[in-house]
């Protein structure tokens, strides 16, 4: 028999101890994700085949770039939100468990800011 | 730890017969999957484009092959269907479309449309664009 309310004994528990947050932020990457995959699938098919300068070109005028911006940003946290969730479905050592969930966010991180770094410097034209 | 009895276990995917929901449902977590590493992808050809051209080149001669270009039909088609797959998502958090017959439609209506949408993207990036023609 405990004292505490129910309130407070679930607040901060959930498997990844957090509660809708995840869920909210998932749906919410995934409606930016869907105009922004549509342009990224474009882009990707019109710059095949094209050399470095015209590559470099259109990645690096403005609108190009800002959209590119938003869809390595929104597509990082989105797989990060998604591998969690994987894991926490399959992995069921607990060690393991916090294991791949570190190295998925340092991924994610990493793919992100590397991403970002790139369509920054080709913008900036350093 | 008190004692640790065998549980009955609720029946999992080997005992269902496959329907194409739970199909479209595990193609959605695989894609996705893939899509994650993917980005391996999207952030070396970035890096690239971002160093000199002969790096770029390279990056451009590996695309040009058999293995990349199906590398690259492969991640347009798995990110259009994963696509697909979430706005089907979507109209369910809305609690529409999740009747027998409905849902079954939006089954095959993903799938019909990732494979019809990425045929139609790249018809016309070779076709219109010509970028997947020469350099």
């Amino acid at each position: 028999m405990s004292l505490r309310t129910p309130l407070g004994r679930v607040r901060g528990l959930g498997s990844a101890r957090s509660g809708t947050r995840h869920f909210w932020h998932q749906r919410l990457t995934s409606v930016a994700g869907v105009p922004l995959s549509i342009f990224f699938v474009v882009l990707v098919v019109s710059l095949i085949g094209r050399n470095h300068a015209a590559a470099v070109q259109i990645l690096g005028s403005p609108w190009i770039a800002i959209l590119m911006l938003l869809f390595i940003l929104t597509i990082t946290y989105h797989m990060q939100i998604g591998m969690q969730e994987i894991i926490e479905d399959y992995a069921h050592g607990e060690v393991s468990k916090l294991v791949l969930l570190i190295a998925n966010t340092f991924f994610s991180i990493a793919i992100g800011l590397a991403s970002a770094f790139a369509i920054l410097k080709i913008s900036f034209g350093v | 730890m008190a004692e640790t009895r065998a549980r009955p276990l609720s029946p999992h995917l080997q005992i269902y017969r496959p329907m194409l929901t739970m199909l479209m449902s595990i193609a959605h977590r695989v894609t996705g999957a893939a899509l994650y590493f993917g980005t391996l992808l999207v952030a070396w050809w970035l890096i690239a484009a971002a160093s000199e051209p002969n790096y770029y080149g390279a990056v451009q001669w590996f695309m040009g092959t058999v293995v990349g270009r199906l590398v690259l039909f492969g991640y347009t088609w798995a990110l259009i269907h994963h696509m697909l797959g979430g706005v089907r998502h979507l109209i369910w958090d809305t609690g529409r479309g999740l009747g027998p017959a409905e849902r079954e439609w939006l089954a095959r209506a993903n799938l019909f449309g990732s494979i019809s949408l990425t045929m139609v993207l790249w018809i016309a990036g070779v076709l219109l664009v010509g970028g997947a023609g020469g350099r």
